[in-house]
């Protein structure tokens, strides 16, 4: 397996100052994808920056990790809603001064 | 300096207690947070404050400080020494003991406040830099092209290519352009949000553009040509006989180009308004007269 952008989650460990077992957990709740090749566990690197949102919010507003799933998942609806009215709004100036 | 009201900031008393003040910062904090909040400047000032707010209050040592020295806080510690050493002036003036320097007295503080900073620094965990976020205002013709900017951001020039086709609200990432990573930890990014201004007479719908022209009754009655306005020049169009008002004609290709498709266009529509003549003389009228007698 090429393991090109993948990071080995012990690196991770370390740079967050987090356990192993912290990542297990994302990853049984289904926050994020781990790999296993001979024993060694590796995360893509796409996925650092929804890894440090997590572990922002876990730390400093304390929510765990089935509350944390309940909030990204609301935040991508207010994604999906935002861009939704960006382009309703958008498309609205196409008939603004036509009354 | 201003005075921050840190109880204000919390929405407490100056009598909360230590539990008030953590519930009051968890509930806050949970309102406020920028991973919450996402590009909203005015949630991540607040959560700045709250941060701060419960820094210091939630330290009993900075409390007390707070509480005794108002926004001079943070120099309780210069304050309480220079009171001492106007003390112990006094008192070896009296007893005619030797006055230490000033230099030396300082000295011997900051040494302590020094090793006491190195003695609580722990090994912290490594997170990217804070996301800068800004908006860049840009004309509709501005955006018809491919073109080069130079951006000014912290004092730093930014080189960017805008692609043409570019939509309003679009926000482009530049990756590590944004603050300093936390204890190493590698830049943030600078999100760019585009606001394009368009002041044409072209309607813009995702890549399509919409356009009024204004038809002579004559020629919307007999047909005829007429030459419109394209947004990178001109086009004749034939126009048939007896065109309705209202009538829309596609222009294949000659809307706008589509974002990061080179050579790739949307439509220009066309919407005919017929202009129905004014000031008729008594002869024009006449033969008005003639033709409806023939409906």
């Amino acid at each position: 397996m090429d393991l090109e952008y993948f990071i080995p989650v012990i690196q991770l460990c370390e740079q967050y100052k987090v356990e192993a077992s912290f990542f297990n957990q994302l990853h049984q709740v289904g926050l994020i994808e781990i790999r296993s090749v001979k024993k060694n566990q590796f995360i893509h690197e796409d996925s650092l920056v929804e890894i440090e949102k997590i572990i922002r919010i876990h730390r400093d507003l304390n929510v765990n990790l089935e509350g944390i799933d309940v909030v990204l998942n609301l935040l991508k609806k207010v994604d999906h809603l935002q861009s939704e009215l960006l382009k309703a709004q958008n498309r609205l100036q196409r008939y603004e001064g036509d009354f | 300096m201003t005075f921050i009201d840190y109880y204000k900031i919390l929405g407490l008393s100056k009598k909360a207690s230590q539990e008030d003040i953590k519930k009051a910062y968890r509930k806050l904090a949970r309102k406020y947070h920028p991973d919450v909040n996402p590009g909203d400047a005015a949630a991540e000032k607040r959560f700045k404050e709250i941060n701060e707010a419960n820094e210091v209050l939630s330290n009993p040592e900075n409390r007390a400080k707070y509480d005794n020295y108002g926004k001079d806080w943070k120099h309780a510690d210069e304050i309480e020494k220079a009171k001492q050493q106007q003390q112990y002036r006094r008192s070896s003036q009296q007893t005619g003991y030797r006055d230490f320097g000033d230099e030396d007295f300082s000295d011997f503080f900051s040494n302590m406040f020094g090793q006491r900073g190195r003695g609580s620094q722990k090994r912290s965990a490594q997170f990217r830099g804070q996301d800068y976020n800004a908006t860049l205002e840009l004309s509709l013709e501005d955006v018809y092209r491919t073109h080069k900017r130079t951006l000014t951001v912290n004092g730093k020039n930014i080189r960017i290519t805008i692609p043409a086709g570019i939509k309003n609200g679009q926000v482009i990432k530049i990756k590590n352009h944004g603050g300093e990573g936390i204890h190493g930890g590698p830049k943030g990014d600078l999100n760019i949000t585009f606001s394009i201004i368009n002041r044409t007479r072209f309607k813009r719908d995702e890549d399509n553009l919409y356009l009024t022209v204004e038809l002579d009754l004559y020629t919307a009655l007999l047909g005829g040509e007429v030459v419109v306005d394209t947004f990178d020049g001109k086009a004749k169009l034939k126009v048939k006989p007896e065109t309705q008002n209202g009538t829309q004609v596609k222009l294949k290709g000659k809307g706008f180009p589509v974002y990061k498709k080179e050579g790739q266009f949307g439509d220009l529509y066309i919407t005919y308004q017929i202009k129905m003549p004014t000031k008729l003389s008594s002869k024009e009228k006449k033969l008005f007269e003639e033709l409806a007698k023939l409906r």
